[in-house]
């Protein structure tokens, strides 16, 4: 277990300098997400425009390194993506946290990669995964929008 | 980096030496291999007391001769080994008695811990004494444990529960005591060190007001019990719970004290073999007191650890224990403040060993795991205190607690590891 295996360079980027963190001010769907054991919180604003495509993500919130920089890494990896790729970078990247999917699957998604380290911190991957949490969440939200 | 100040022959005044106590405790001189390839070793340095102690060989030992030589059922074997186990169970249990100043061993319930003490009271003395719209007087720090007890029972017969508030410095707002008090009070329960804080709190004043109320008093001494002398006569208690895993036992054993009139008027908690004198099919009658609370085979090992546990403390002394982890805490406290961007939760004049703390704007989750990097074991989380969290508008602490084989060098690694840490995280954002 190596702890800089966890808090690797690109976590600790993403979490010193954080992608798309504050508010979106016009309309949008909005998700708030917390674990209330580690008192993790994101408020995460999505919009999905008429092509079906992720127009504009940004998030806000407090946590520790590896919930935040995961949550940067996550605005970047999906921002501009159709939803259904989205869904499915989701997909993975809880699997992979998981430990139901090869953690490889990480490799296709950029710094997303950097994610790997928080699998032998079983303790930690609740913090990496709560901005995908509300992300899917998000997404669920937005699908119910259409269908009405 | 500073030098330890060591003041004037703390050893001396303290009477007994934590570096040599700490050779008791094989688990002490555990090291980690850190580092990408494990290239790096280093030493364990356990600051998580407040959430379980470790166990000197004494109480191994005791425990694996239990399980050696006299295992067997307790109190109803007609064979050696179960009056060895009979005999070594009852032993703890007057061990204990003694260890608390109780009036009597009949007054000493074997339970898996303060958790189950608590929720024994509440649901046997509540079941037996409480009705709707009386009132219940807790404080806001206290840990879940004393906490959501009240809250099932409240719910279950419309009781109201109240708080005595806790103040910025972490002490409890006691200067106008006797309001708190109403005719529907029926029972104060108090902690008598905060987990979070530190905070020893005034229990004979406690104590002493609910009584001329005609109020009974729990206090829950998982904190205190096994870091100062504890005599809950001179108290004045009604009821005394604690924690054997807290104080050198074995998990999974702890006492509720009970003034001996109590626990003879209390229905039973739970129902089973050796609570019971005669039974009938549709009806039974109780055994004496202690005996009456503890149904099923009872964790006869955790209390035989437990009995070796306080025994181990008592010949250190509980007042050497008191003393050498004020200096401790004192020490702490000094090296913690010089760090510029640290936050302390709790500043009472009357404190233990425990301190919980922020590293500027660093994660509580983040400090843990830099620390745990360094072998350095502390908590980090909301100490199953979420309503004091939300008070002091944090979801979290870090949290390093002591215990009598800890030592200043300790202190010291703890201290350069969170200057270290400042630096590797910035300060956060």
């Amino acid at each position: 277990m190596a702890f800089d295996d966890l808090y690797q360079e690109i976590i600790l980027d993403h979490y010193r300098n954080p992608q798309n963190f504050g508010e979106v001010y016009h309309s949008c769907t909005v998700v708030e997400e917390d674990n209330p054991v580690c008192g993790d919180q994101i408020r995460l604003m999505i919009v999905v425009n008429a092509d079906g495509l992720l127009q504009e993500i940004k998030f806000k919130g407090s946590g520790c390194a590896i919930s935040m920089a995961s949550a940067s890494m996550m605005t970047e990896a999906v921002k501009g993506k159709p939803i259904s790729t989205i869904q499915r970078i989701c997909s993975d990247v809880i699997g992979a946290m998981r430990g139901e999917k090869d953690p490889q699957v990480l490799e296709n998604y950029g710094d997303l990669v950097a994610l790997k380290g928080v699998i032998q911190f079983p303790a930690r991957v609740k913090c990496a995964t709560l901005a995908w949490h509300a992300l899917e969440d998000a997404l669920k939200e937005e699908a119910k929008k259409f269908t009405r | 980096m500073k030098e330890t100040q060591q003041p004037e022959s703390w050893e001396s005044a303290v009477g007994f030496d934590p570096h040599r106590v700490r050779q008791d405790f094989p688990i002490l001189k555990e090291t980690f291999r850190r580092g990408r390839q494990g290239e790096r070793s280093v030493p364990l340095v356990y600051l998580d007391n407040a959430a379980t102690t470790q166990k000197p060989r004494p109480v191994i030992q005791a425990v694996v001769d239990y399980y050696e030589h006299a295992n067997a059922n307790v109190h109803r074997a007609i064979h050696t080994l179960g009056d060895r186990a009979t005999e070594l169970y009852e032993a703890s249990r007057r061990k204990l008695a003694r260890f608390l100043g109780a009036a009597s061993e009949r007054e000493i319930v074997f339970t898996r811990g303060t958790t189950e003490a608590i929720n024994l009271v509440a649901a046997a003395w509540g079941r037996t004494f409480l009705n709707p719209g009386d009132e219940i007087l807790l404080t806001e720090m206290e840990h879940h444990s004393n906490l959501i007890p009240w809250q099932l029972l409240a719910r279950e017969k419309q009781l109201t529960l109240r708080f005595i508030p806790f103040q910025a410095d972490g002490t409890l707002a006691l200067e106008h005591l006797d309001r708190y008090f109403t005719p529907r009070t029926r029972l104060v329960a108090v902690t008598h060190m905060s987990n979070v804080f530190g905070t020893i709190n005034p229990i004979k004043a406690i104590v002493a007001a609910a009584h001329r109320f005609d109020v009974p008093v729990l206090v829950d001494g998982a904190q205190s019990a096994p870091h100062m002398p504890v005599n809950v006569q001179e108290l004045d208690c009604d009821f005394f719970a604690l924690s054997g895993h807290k104080m050198c036992g074995p998990t999974g054993i702890g006492v509720l004290y009970a003034r001996e009139k109590w626990l003879e008027a209390m229905e039973p908690y739970h129902g089973g073999g050796e609570m019971i004198r005669s039974v009938w099919l549709d009806r039974a009658t109780w055994n004496d007191i202690p005996y009456k609370f503890e149904a099923g085979t009872p964790n006869i090992a955790g209390a035989v650890g437990l009995g070796a546990a306080v025994e181990y403390l008592s010949a250190i002394g509980m007042e050497n224990i008191a003393r050498y982890e004020r200096f401790l805490t004192r020490y702490a406290l000094e090296r913690l403040r010089e760090i510029p961007g640290v936050r302390i939760f709790g500043e009472a004049p009357e404190r233990g060993g425990v301190l919980s703390f922020y590293v500027g704007q660093i994660h509580p989750h983040d400090v843990a795991q830099f620390l745990d990097a360094e072998g350095i074991a502390i908590r980090a989380g909301h100490h199953c205190a979420q309503p004091i969290m939300r008070k002091l508008g944090v979801m979290a602490t870090a949290r390093a607690s002591f215990y009598f084989y800890n030592t200043p060098e300790e202190v010291d690694r703890l201290i350069q590891s969170i200057n270290k840490m400042k630096e590797f995280f910035g300060n956060g954002f």
